[in-house]
């Protein structure tokens, strides 16, 4: 089907600590941020990610709007994230290739490969980068639908809380908008070729 | 959707390198190294590839040997085929752009 939407948040705020450049114990070989990134700019964090990689920061755990980083060499790794279900064969099948699995948060999932291992991307053609933004349309289509039904049914409801689910289903809607952007652009390219 | 249908670069290269069993990173180098390094196949891309290929019946998961948890893939007679029909309709992309091109 043609519709995509994408929702879903990451988030991060700072609580990022900055560390002098000469690390002698752990803790100063390892720092914390915190960062929020709306879903629909999943490749805004991931650019982020890299860069950090590049500065000698290289993503080691995730959490909740909290990027857990580790010292490394500059340039030493590449950073990808994808959105995809929960599957174990899936990651098997990473580590297999020699990209290593940092986490999961949410419906997105993390790794990581050593540069000196060879180029790393998750998507080398058109069509599974369409199959991708596919899936995140979904889920921001199935979140933002969800919101938009409770808050029809509350919004006539004393309390009002049905004005909440109807702007998140609106904000959801506009990420929506944006995937489907990304999507017809790949399209377009695709009639031309792979 | 019809089997006669031009396949993907990517398709062609993952049906060609399971003539022989392999499994995933062995598929990526096979093809890498067929193409002189001109197509990578990322894993992702690739996972999804093999999924829908087994779903199609054009390859198969072999039952996997004691001891190794890497999961082999092996075209099938189905895929063969479709690689046959592939290779004639190719050949004649590539003989119609050379003879005409020759002719300018």
């Amino acid at each position: 089907m043609g519709m995509e939407k994408n929702m879903s948040m990451k988030n991060d705020m700072n609580a990022g600590r900055d560390l002098p450049a000469e690390r002698s114990n752990t803790m100063e070989n390892r720092k914390t941020i915190r960062k929020w990134f709306w879903v629909w700019d999943f490749e805004k964090e991931e650019n982020w990610l890299n860069e950090m990689a590049l500065n000698g920061w290289v993503l080691e755990n995730i959490g909740y709007c909290t990027y857990h980083f580790v010292r490394c060499e500059p340039g030493e790794y590449t950073v990808r994230l994808e959105m995809h279900p929960y599957d174990e064969a899936y990651i098997q099948f990473m580590q297999d290739t020699g990209a290593e699995y940092l986490g999961r948060m949410m419906m997105w999932i993390y790794f990581r490969k050593r540069a000196s291992e060879g180029s790393f991307d998750l998507f080398s053609d058109i069509d599974s980068r369409i199959s991708h933004l596919d899936k995140i349309g979904k889920m921001l289509s199935m979140i933002g639908g969800a919101n938009l039904l409770i808050g029809i049914v509350n919004v006539f409801n004393p309390s009002r809380v049905g004005w909440i689910n109807l702007l998140v289903a609106t904000l959801l809607m506009y990420g929506l908008g944006r995937i489907h952007g990304k999507k017809e652009s790949l399209e377009k390219e695709r009639q031309l070729h792979e | 959707m019809a089997d006669s249908i031009a396949l993907t670069e990517s398709t062609y290269y993952i049906l060609l390198s399971l003539i022989s069993p392999q499994h995933g990173y062995g598929i990526m180098q096979q093809v890498e190294q067929m193409s002189g390094g001109r197509v990578r196949l990322a894993a992702g891309t690739l996972y999804g590839a093999l999924n829908t290929l087994c779903d199609k019946g054009w390859i198969i998961l072999l039952p996997s040997e004691d001891g190794s948890r890497r999961k082999e893939y092996k075209l099938t007679e189905k895929g063969k085929n479709i690689l046959i029909q592939e290779v004639n309709r190719l050949r004649e992309l590539a003989d119609n752009g050379e003879r005409i091109l020759k002719e300018v």
